[in-house]
Order: C-alpha cells, then structure tokens, then sequence
C-alpha cells in the first residue's frame, strides 16, 4: 500500500515536471526593493525639493552619479549621430527620412524625443551636463512627459498642445525620488510613438507593447506565469550605452549563447537560443544560416495596432472653409488626410517584406544625388545568397512622396514646425519658403525648384515575436507564390524549377502514357481481327 | 500450360514493399517540389524523408537476399546481350501483335527475358541509387556545405532529383502496362502476388 502511494505520488511529480509549462516566475520571483538597490531616493535631502526646471534635477542627480552625463554624452541617444564604416555621418540628426524628412529647423518638436533639455535649434551646447534628462528613461512612476514642442522639457505648469491635448505640470520632487532602471513604458515614450505617434514608424513597436498578450510578443507578454520580460532584459545596456542598433544591425550572430562568455550584440535571438535553437526537426537548424530568426518567429508585423505604410507629401496643404488645416478621418479613427502633412495610408496585422540582409544599411543622404526617374531608396539593406554573413530578414517598408530639387537631384530639408511667418510648412502652407528656409538653416544648396519624389525606407523588424506555435509553416515559403516569390538568385525547394526538366519530365510521363494507349489498343485490334478470322 | 514457381515469398514482399515506397516517394516527392497540395508541405516532407530511409533499408536488404542466394544468377546473361534485347523489342513492336511466342521462355531458372534483365539491373544498380544518392545530399545539403561542397550545388541537386523522379515515373507507368503483356491480362500480376505463374510449355 505505502509503496504504490509511493508510487503514484512520484508519478504525479514527473507528471508536473515533464509537461508543466515553463513558467516565467522563476524569472521574476518578488523581491524587495532592499535586495534591488542600496539606495532608497525618497531618503535623499538633495531630491526633497521643489524643483524648478529637468536640468535642476539633473544636477542634483550628478552630485552623486558624478560621471552619468559623460556616459550619456557618448550615446547616440544624446548626440543622434552614427559614424558609419563608410564615413557617412549618420543618425537621427542627418538622416534623411520619408516621416518628417529632417530634424533641421524643426528641433523643438522632433526633439521632444531627445535625451537632454533645450535642444532648440544649433547653438544647443552637447558638452552641457546638466542638460541630459535623466529622468525620461528613469522615471519610475509613469508620471513624467516631455512637451511635445518642448525641446525635451517636460510641462513646468499645465499646458495644452495643439490646442486640445492637456499636459499636466510633472512633479519633478516626486519622479526624482521614485527613479527606477528603464522600464517598458521609459523606453516606449519615444521609440512606440516615432514618427508622430502609436505604432507610426516602425511596425514592430507600438504601445501595445506595454500590455501585450503571448500572441503578441511570447517574450514581453505579461499576464501570469509569462516571460514579462522589458526592453532591457534584451538590449541590456552598460554604462548607459544601450547596445541594438538599426544602422549597424547583427543580421547574423555566430557567437552564439552569450552566457558564459558574452559577445558585443547581446539583442540578438542567438545570444539566448544559440544558434541552434530548434531541439526536434535538425532541419529547421539547417536554416538558420540562411533565415533570420525573425523571418519565421514574426510572422506578422502591426499585429494589433495599424502603422504607417505610406505618407505622399504632396498631397498636403488643403484647407477647409475656416482656413485651418483639412484633417480626415477613416471609419477607425485613423488620420488619412492632413493639411499640415498629406495623405496616408495605414495597414494592420500585415506580412513584412523580405530581402537578403548582411548587416550593412546603406543610406541616402542630403548631400548624395539621387535618380529621380523612379521610387529612391532611401536606405536599403545590403546582401546577397552567397555571403556568408547574408540571411533573409523581414522588413516593414514604409513607402511616399516626399519633396526634393529636382535640379540638384538631392533631398531637400523642409522646415514644418514654426510659428506663422517664418516660412514653416505647417503655419504658411508654401513648401518653397519652408524649403528655402530648412535649406539654408541646414546650410545646404537649393536651387529654388522642388518636386516630389517617390521613395521607400527599409525598418528592420526584431520585436512581436510569436510564439512557436505561431511561427511560418514551411509551405509559407517554399511554394510558388509564397513569401519569398520575388527574392531571386538563390533555388528555394518548393518555389524553383528548371523549365527544361519540367518540360522533359512532363514529355517522358505523357508520351509513356501515350505509347501505352497507342501499343494496348493495336493489341486489343489485332486480337479482335484474330478472332474474328478464327486463329484463336 | 503449366504452372512454375517464379517468386519466392522474399522477392515478392520485397518488390511489393519497394512499389509501395516508391509510390509514396513519388506522390510526396511532387507535393515537397510545389506541384499540388494533399498532406501538406511539411508532412510531405517528413513522410519523404522516412520514406528514404525505408527504400535504402529494402534495397540493402534485397542485395543481401540476391548475393546470399545466389539468385543474382537471374540477371546475368550469356551470348550477345543486344541481340537478345534487339528480338525481345522486335516481338513487343511486332510479334505480339500477331500472336507470335515470347521469344524467350520462362522458368525457375529464367524468369526475366534480357529487357527485363538489363532494365532492373540499371534500375537498381544504377537509377535508384543514383536518385537516393542525389536525395541524401539534397537532405545533407549543409553538412556537405560544412564539409567543403559549393553551397551552388543545391540546384544542381535538386534538378537531377527532379529529373530522375520524373523518369522514374516513366518507368513505373511502362512497367505497369508490360505487366498486362504476359499469358494474360494478369497472370504476370498474379505471379508477383502468389509467386506462381502460368507459362507456356
């Protein structure tokens, strides 16, 4: 009796052990705060003050963490610039995009997203420690918001934008003595809203996010017994040098596992799955050094919230009677019309684009002359078949019109965002002015005669991972017709032929039938003929 | 008439079990190469792949059964082999349709005329192996890769595998109907089932 109880209790435990589905709490036991830091902020004289202004803060901040705006002046979220191998000056600052087209002479909206306080227009000082803001990616209450053309203050009384979203005067005090290491919605202020707003920009980053569900992304799912995991848990950063990057990508890890020896791109899949991550079919290993992780685990991208696919400037600068800016609206709610910006489309729950990736984005840039004869890429990634380090990736690729000189052949810098007068696109309607006017701010060439132009710009996708049960069938691929119908150069089973041995093996199996009919009925006549002739 | 034993219970399971896998193969082989949908890529896929294995595992176990029998004596021909093809070819494109004998007997020792002879010899010792050999490297394709092989070799690969294939579809349609060629309609069948065949005397 005691043994089989014995018996049926171990069974019962194997039972849980082998089919019990992993939970995340192992990962995230409670625990409290006394464990996480060995300091309590609320505790600190220096913050239990009425704070005037970001840089105040700031400055009490470095009283401690001496060297923390050093760090940060060496981030390319402080600086917005990316030295490419190639020598191009890169980044936020001096790239050309297809959303707003330029930060120059528009900085005291764009840089609402800027890690720092005041950056208003040129004479910003970048060597200005108290003027980083520590408080956008440590805020640890939920309460602090940059102005949205606040040059990256946050509200210092309550305030409107756009004379109908209401901002609330940020209680400096209290955000300064509840700091924490950056959470989702630190991160997601500025990177689930580029371009403008939720889920704009990039396709595989949006507020959903914030409270997603496993289907959404199986590693930031955050209902019971799931990963929970946040930005950092994968882009986990040193010294404030937050590593993942959409100029220089890791489009293959060879690396590997990074634990016990990490390398220098912890965000990629292979860091934490290696790279060969599939333990029942040695086939689908077989593909990782030709198919990003991602290409089959992101199935879809904007899965919950529609984002951006195209943005024609041209059509912009209708009014309605009263003179304001046209706004239209879809059945959704979604923007697809704006005087102040043009015309949109939006697509949700949509398959991303494909392309062979090695890792290395090559830009346009303001200076670079352009063929204007057809759509311009902006950027496009590099890579073919044969390299070694090429894999296919998905690609959300946002596509427009946006203006150019078409004398010079070069990408113009309008100015958008500006009080009425000073050439401003979304105050004076003319884009000559607003270009003339960027132009010369940015100290470029213009020769006086836009156009628009048709361009497409390439975004990685990495995020809203699925989870496995939801990753791409084989046939999704290797069929004709499927999702990698137009990426040539390479044979893919179950998409590929060669039309001569198609040809001949429809020739051998037709004529073999043929000549079985032909021989069979000969020999069904002459037996008859036979018969009748009565040989038989 | 008389009746001779042709097939010893071996040879016709082994036969009917490689009709069988390469029936499969095929039908899978087809579906994996895009050309319609039944069980679907991924099953078609992995039936195929064990299916392979399965031939390999037959054709292994046939070249046991014909070496330690002896009976690979079957396939060996004596005299000028194409002379012999050469008046069994003549009796299918012209004797049989006027009632002429088979210009070859069968019996215990001489159950395959020279066609018969020379197409499963090739058959055997050459298509199919040469098929599974393609097959394996199209399966091992990165191990090969690892091993030194032009990562362009794929398509090469693959289109011989192709090729093969479709002509092995040639083969089993032609030899489908050579079945309806002997005494009667069926009797060739009715040996490969019972092992017993009626032959003239």
């Amino acid at each position: 009796m005691n043994n089989l109880l014995k018996a049926g209790i171990s069974s019962v435990v194997m039972y849980l052990f082998a089919f019990s589905h992993l939970s995340a709490e192992t990962f995230h036991p409670p625990v409290d705060s006394l464990l996480l830091s060995t300091a309590d902020h609320t505790k600190f004289d220096e913050l239990k003050k009425e704070f005037k202004s970001g840089p105040e803060v700031t400055e009490a901040c470095l009283k401690c963490h001496t060297e923390a705006s050093k760090q940060v002046h060496r981030t390319k979220h402080w600086t917005w610039e990316v030295l490419m191998k190639d020598g191009k000056m890169l980044g936020k600052q001096h790239v050309v995009n297809n959303f707003c087209i330029s930060v120059d002479s528009n900085e005291p909206r764009c840089t609402s997203c800027h890690i720092g306080y005041g950056w208003k227009d040129r004479t910003f000082d970048f060597t200005s420690e108290k003027n980083v803001d520590c408080l956008v990616c440590h805020d640890g209450t939920g309460t602090y918001k940059k102005f949205p053309s606040g040059a990256g203050h946050p509200p210092y009384e309550d305030k409107v934008f756009g004379g109908k979203t209401p901002f609330k005067k940020v209680d400096l005090s209290y955000v300064a003595q509840h700091v924490a290491n950056p959470d989702r919605h630190n991160c997601g202020i500025c990177h689930f809203e580029g371009g403008g707003g939720d889920a704009v920009k990039h396709g595989d980053l949006d507020n959903s996010l914030l409270d997603p569900t496993e289907t959404l992304d199986v590693h930031m799912a955050s209902g019971k017994n799931e990963l929970n995991m946040t930005c950092t848990d994968c882009h986990k950063t040193e010294g404030h040098q937050v590593p993942g990057s959409r100029y220089e990508p890791t489009a293959r890890d060879v690396h590997g596992f990074d634990y016990p020896l990490p390398d220098d791109y912890p965000t990629t899949c292979a860091s934490c799955h290696g790279v060969d991550p599939h333990q029942n079919y040695k086939k689908l290993n077989d593909h990782v050094d030709k198919v990003a992780c991602q290409t089959c685990h992101i199935p879809a991208i904007a899965k919950e919230r529609p984002t951006k696919v195209w943005w024609d400037w041209s059509k912009a600068g209708k009014l309605d009677e009263a003179g304001r800016p046209l706004v239209k609206k879809d059945s959704t709610g979604h923007v697809v019309y704006l005087g102040k910006k043009g015309l949109f489309t939006w697509a949700k729950d949509i398959e991303p684009e494909y392309r062979w990736f090695n890792g290395e984005m090559n830009y346009v840039t303001f200076l670079t002359e352009i063929n204007d004869s057809g759509v311009v890429a902006i950027n496009h990634p590099d890579g073919e078949p044969r390299d070694t380090l090429s894999r296919i990736w998905p690609f959300k690729v946002h596509r427009g019109k946006q203006p150019y000189d078409p004398q010079l052949k070069r990408f113009v810098k309008p100015k958008l965002f500006g009080p009425k007068g000073s050439g401003a696109y979304w105050s004076d309607f003319d884009w000559d002015k607003s270009i003339a006017e960027g132009m010369e701010y940015a100290g470029l060439e213009y020769s006086g005669t836009y156009g628009f132009v048709e361009t497409e710009m390439y975004w990685p996708i990495s995020h809203m991972v699925s989870p496995k049960e939801d990753a791409l069938s084989c046939v999704e691929c290797h069929s004709r017709g499927g999702r990698l119908e137009k990426l040539a150069g390479f044979y893919l089973p179950g998409r590929d032929a060669n039309g001569y041995v198609e040809i001949l093996g429809l020739l051998v199996i037709v004529s073999s039938l043929v000549g079985i009919s032909i021989h069979g009925f000969m020999r069904f006549v002459s037996n008859k003929r036979r018969v009748q002739d009565g040989e038989v | 008439m008389r009746k001779v034993y042709l097939y010893a219970r071996f040879q016709r399971f082994w036969h009917w079990m490689q009709a069988l896998i390469i029936f499969l193969l095929l039908v899978t082989g087809l579906e994996v190469h895009g050309l319609f949908q039944l069980l679907g890529y991924e099953t078609a896929f992995h039936v195929h792949n064990a299916l392979a294995w399965g031939l390999v595992t037959f054709i292994v176990l046939a070249f046991f059964w014909y070496i330690t029998t002896g009976d690979f004596r079957q396939y060996l021909t004596e005299g000028n082999i194409l002379d012999k093809i050469f008046m069994q070819i003549h009796y299918y494109m012209i004797g049989i349709f006027k009632n002429e004998p088979h210009p070859f007997k069968k019996n215990e020792i001489s159950r395959l005329n020279p066609l018969q002879r020379i197409t499963y010899l090739m058959l055997t010792l050459v298509g199919l192996p040469l098929q599974i050999l393609f097959g394996f490297a199209y399966f091992y394709f990165n191990e090969l890769v690892a091993l030194g092989m032009n990562p362009d070799w794929i398509e090469p690969i693959a289109v011989i595998h192709t090729l093969l294939a479709y002509m092995l579809i040639g083969f089993v349609i032609m030899h489908v109907y050579m079945t309806t060629t002997g005494h009667t309609l069926t009797s060739n069948i009715k040996a490969m089932v019972t092992g017993w065949e009626e032959v003239d005397e």
